[in-house]
């Protein structure tokens, strides 16, 4: 990998070198580097673009990177990511996207990425998306998620884009059976022109079952963002969702939580709120002898920590 | 240290302009602790936001150390050295206690202890407050102290308080009077405090009575509190209950 594929991966994973345990690292379309474990396998899909990674029964405390990076202008790519957790895992799997675009041709990468969480397994996903260079192409990603989650399992999720994307449609489904629980932590920012779109869709099925999906963004310049989630109850269970904006300059933003309950014991809340930075915020950190510009850069990096 | 000369503030009211500050002159001498009080509406809080920045006179000038800061900005006047604890303190998403503290001490490299240090001051059991965040689910008097930590944190040569009592449980109340007392006994600077509460005035060196936008009254503790005891400008502690 070149220099450039490097700090985007520093951006995206964290990383400076390879990572220890099970890894795919995909550059430009072509894998760059490839490491099963004894417990976790990676292997190419035959029929499209992708890879299986199947991780044992029992594996505990054991992580997996699969980060991609696109150096090249004009590269768009589909990719069918899927994972096989078995039974009593407790992982840690890191993905993420980077786009470096320096030409005038839009690149793109779309991540299909589904999970299979078997019972009481513990995962935590973290998926990061970065974009940089100064051409006119544009930086495009469109992540789809889906969660299969059988009984007693906890999923994590943290969804970061802070910089670069030009647009991104995020749509993340999930299944939820008896006592499974699904935690997302989505932090957005965008600025210029950008356009973001997040949909989730949670199906509680089974008794028990239950999720907290909460939103943190900030939408600056003339930036648009929508923000749609759908808990469904269909069970004993209960659902909350949490979209929180600070809307700035001349962007717009879109929050349409929605709740349905199909059981008169699925307890479902949603909560919204869209506003400017407060201005007494803005005084307090100035009294402490803060300029304007950097209270506000304090309040944003706090909202999105 | 500090100087008001006939400072006067307005604020359109409707169609009329209403005059909250009228010709105030005030004069702050070096490592004094000045309370300042009066009746509701009298204008205090607005002087203290006069003085912080957060307000401009309409007419007058504030003189700190014998320089005109008038037109300076509420950054500028904190670097200056004053610093100012709000009466409603201000929750944040996101940034802990100790990130506060950290911004208010100027200081990027603060240790967990240092921080830790100033909570201890106003009562605070450090560690277990320095990585909660500024939000709601800190209780009011737990927020008003956070606050006067970020006062002391700065460390300035004029420290502002606005009605620090307001907001908060007796018990806190009574916790928040130790640490003034504590201040008062350490002093570095002058300290100002509005506030109507006996036991804050009870420790002033002077006491500064604000009616209808002016100095109504001005002068040493011994002096001045006999006069207005059991008045709306100095309460006891029994009337906080009351309300």
């Amino acid at each position: 990998m070149d220099e450039i594929q490097k700090r985007i991966l520093l951006e995206v994973a964290d990383l400076h070198e390879v990572p220890e345990g099970a890894y795919n690292i995909r550059a430009n379309g072509a894998s760059a580097g490839r490491n099963s474990t004894a417990n976790i396998e990676i292997t190419s899909k035959t029929d499209v673009s992708g890879i299986d990674i199947r991780i044992k029964p029992g594996t505990k405390h054991e992580s997996v990177h699969i980060p991609v990076v696109l150096s090249e202008s004009g590269l768009k790519e589909v990719v069918y990511n899927d994972f096989y957790i078995g039974d009593d895992c407790d992982v840690v799997i890191v993905a993420g996207c980077g786009i470096h675009n320096c030409g005038n041709q839009d690149s793109q990468h779309d991540g299909i990425h589904r999970f299979y969480v078997g019972k009481n397994s513990k995962v935590k996903y973290v998926e990061k998306h970065y974009g940089e260079g100064d051409g006119n192409g544009k930086r495009i990603l469109n992540p789809g998620t889906e969660v299969y989650m059988e009984e007693d399992s906890f999923m994590e999720m943290e969804m970061v884009q802070i910089k670069g994307v030009d647009s991104t449609v995020r749509t993340s489904k999930a299944e939820l059976k008896a006592g499974a629980r699904l935690n997302v932590h989505e932090r957005l920012m965008t600025h210029g022109e950008q356009y973001a779109e997040s949909i989730y869709t949670v199906d509680l099925k089974g008794d028990g079952a239950a999720t907290d999906i909460v939103s943190r963004a900030v939408a600056r310049d003339k930036s648009y963002q929508k923000f749609d989630s759908r808990i469904i109850g269909d069970a004993v269970c209960s659902g909350h969702s949490e979209c929180d904006a600070i809307i700035m300059d001349e962007a717009r933003v879109l929050a349409v939580p929605q709740l349905d309950a199909a059981n008169v014991d699925a307890a479902l809340i949603h909560e919204a709120a869209i506003g400017k930075i407060a201005g007494d915020q803005l005084i307090k950190l100035m009294t402490l002898g803060l300029t304007e510009e950097e209270a506000e850069e304090q309040i944003i990096n706090g909202f999105l920590k | 240290m500090l100087e008001l000369q006939d400072i006067s503030f307005k604020v359109e009211d409707g169609s009329a302009e209403k005059e909250i500050i009228q010709d105030l002159s005030l004069h702050v001498d070096e490592g004094k602790f000045i309370v300042v009080t009066g009746p509701n509406g009298g204008g205090k809080s607005t002087l203290a936001k006069l003085i912080a920045g957060i307000e401009k006179p309409t007419n007058g000038r504030i003189l700190f150390d014998g320089k005109d800061i008038t037109d300076l900005s509420i950054t500028d006047r904190a670097k200056a050295g004053i610093s100012f604890a709000m009466q409603q303190p201000v929750k944040f998403k996101g940034i802990k206690v100790f990130d506060l503290l950290k911004l208010a001490s100027g200081v990027k490299n603060l240790s967990i202890n240092d921080a830790c240090s100033y909570l201890s001051e106003v009562g605070l059991c450090a560690r277990d407050y320095i990585n909660r965040e500024v939000n709601a689910s800190l209780s009011g008097g737990e927020l008003k102290r956070i606050e006067i930590a970020t006062v002391l944190a700065r460390g300035t040569r004029l420290s502002i308080f606005d009605e620090p009592e307001a907001g908060i449980d007796l018990w806190s109340f009574q916790n928040l009077i130790k640490v003034f007392e504590h201040m008062r006994d350490n002093i570095k600077g002058s300290i100002i405090i509005i506030s109507h509460q006996e036991r804050i005035l009870n420790i002033a060196d002077e006491i500064v009575v604000i009616a209808n936008g002016q100095v109504s009254k001005q002068g040493k503790k011994e002096d001045i509190l006999p006069e207005i005891i059991g008045t709306s400008s100095a309460l006891g502690t029994c009337d906080m209950l009351q309300g």
